[in-house]
């Protein structure tokens, strides 16, 4: 490889995380997708691993096969590529609510031990510090998908002991994975968050440092395997084709 | 009908409002009509506040929000709403707040004249301590405990839609989000219309709204911009995220709806 090659595969923090979302996915999942982080990493999935991954957006789209990558949920290309448009009480009673989700995707702006999230407030709900956009469908997501993958970035600001707000309760039945800029956390044993995993050049105690309360490691500790030059070339030109 | 006569014989200051349309079909064209009239201690139900809020919010017609999702879309933050919770400016906002699933169910009730809805959710999270409109009830055959959301029935819901016939039946398609609960909660709604035709075509996915549900049809060509009418227009994303900068600046944002709002200028589709 040559040092060009070398330098263009420098990935950033937010396409660590995607990329690693974008793993977890498998082909033919019916998968809920929000905007931002969780959108990009649903999407590469399908231009690598998962072609048939059935991707469901909340504003009423089954099966949307995005050409651009959608700034909102509710883009023209999302409606105009779908295989069936519902109404939002639809979506949410028959589809998210009725079980038919296999994987959800999430972000939070808190998480405490056990996966539980914060979209609300930063500070006191009666006079935060930071008003946050709010619920929106995560609280449904979390209940009553198969699977629930967070993606977050690390530092003791975001993974919190205590949240300032339970906006969504992570569900027992729920497999849950947290990917984050520094590693993967999965619950264990009694449901609290393990870091199972970390990524290439990021030590257990960086890990710990970023977060707020004495992280559980697992032993032995994997190590997520470095963004392929495939994964980040597809992803950059993903990106590429956003907002037109 | 004119827009203007409309907003003016059916909204009147301290009302509930709906304005909906999930992403798609935002009824712009009317919110700027409501600002541009200075109507005054709304309360304001929308599932996503959107910019259009945003902007009703930072010019003060709004006295409470009940809403389920306060974002910019695949932005970021609305700053007037921000402001507005965290600093009281231009003044204090009272808040009621929902997840997605617990407003559009309390639009369904709202529309089948029930006093709630059910599902499941809100149990274990601080929304339901927060929302006097939530609470929780037995199932009567299973005993589970289920969550319980107070019906929401506006005063007047305002939507966009595609198109209208001579005699005010409505059709819309595309994402239909929640309008359909939204109108026939409402004691009166309001359309604008892109188009006005002699006769409906059957279309996918279209959602009729009856004219004997619907006080008044506005014929509003562009009136979603910068959200969007499929098969008229795309959203205008390079407006949401200029939005960003826009709504950051209290004097900026006030420069911007006096120039583009309140001078009676729209904003070109």
């Amino acid at each position: 490889m040559s040092v060009d090659e070398a330098a263009a595969l420098e990935v950033s923090p937010q396409e660590l995380m995607t990329i690693n979302a974008a793993r977890e996915l498998r082909d033919g999942q019916v998968c809920l997708v929000g905007v931002g982080p969780p959108n990009a990493a649903a999407n590469l999935a399908r231009r690598l691993q998962a072609p048939d991954c059935v991707l469901v957006y909340e504003s009423g789209a089954i099966g949307a096969q995005p050409v651009r990558l959608p700034l909102s949920i509710g883009d023209d290309d999302l409606a105009d590529t779908a295989l069936e448009l519902v109404s939002v009480p639809e979506m949410f009673n028959y589809w998210i609510g009725g079980g038919r989700i296999d994987v959800g995707f999430l972000g939070a702006a808190q998480i405490d031990p056990h996966a539980n999230l914060n979209t609300t407030v930063i500070g006191g709900y009666e006079a935060p510090k930071v008003r946050l956009p709010g619920a929106g469908g995560a609280p449904e997501i979390a209940a009553c998908a198969g699977s629930v993958i967070v993606i977050a970035r690390h530092s003791p600001r975001v993974f919190v002991e205590r949240l300032d707000f339970v906006t969504s309760l992570a569900h027992k039945r729920a497999q849950t994975v947290v990917i984050t800029d520094l590693g993967v956390l999965r619950p264990g044993a009694d449901a609290e968050l393990e870091l199972v995993a970390v990524h290439p050049d990021v030590e257990p105690a960086d890990v710990q440092e970023a977060t707020g309360w004495e992280l559980r490691i697992a032993d032995p500790l994997e190590r997520t395997e470095a963004p392929s030059e495939h994964e980040v070339r597809e992803l950059r030109d993903l990106r590429a084709s956003a907002g037109r | 009908m004119d827009l203007r006569e409309a907003i003016s014989e059916h909204v009147n200051d301290g009302m509930t409002v709906a304005l909906e349309g999930f992403t798609h079909l935002i009824p712009f064209a009317a919110g700027h009509e409501l600002i541009r009239q200075g109507r005054r201690e709304l309360t304001l139900v929308r599932m996503t506040p959107d910019l259009i809020y945003d902007q009703l919010i930072g010019m003060g017609c709004a006295r409470k929000l009940i809403f389920s999702y306060g974002g910019n879309p695949g932005v970021g933050s609305l700053h007037r709403f921000r402001d507005a919770v965290e600093h009281g400016w231009p003044q204090p906002l009272e808040i009621v707040e929902h997840s997605h699933a617990g407003l559009a169910n309390a639009y369904a009730a709202g529309a089948a004249d029930l006093p709630f809805a059910v599902l499941r959710g809100y149990a274990g999270t601080d929304l339901a301590t927060h929302n006097e409109l939530v609470s929780f009830v037995d199932c009567p055959f299973t005993g589970e405990s289920l969550s319980a959301v107070r019906a929401v029935t506006p005063d007047v819901t305002i939507v966009h839609a595609q198109r209208a016939d001579r005699h005010g039946n409505v059709q819309l398609w595309g994402l239909a989000g929640v309008q359909k609960e939204a109108v026939l909660a409402a004691s009166a709604a309001i359309v604008t219309v892109e188009e006005v035709v002699d006769e409906l075509e059957a279309r996918p996915h279209s959602v009729i709204l009856p004219a004997f549900t619907i006080a008044a049809v506005c014929h509003v060509p562009g009136g979603a911009h910068p959200s969007y009418a499929a098969g008229y227009s795309t959203r205008d994303n390079d407006f949401y995220s200029a939005w960003d900068d826009i709504s950051r600046d209290r004097d900026r944002f006030l420069e911007w709806m006096r120039e583009h709002v309140l001078e009676g200028a729209e904003v070109p589709a």
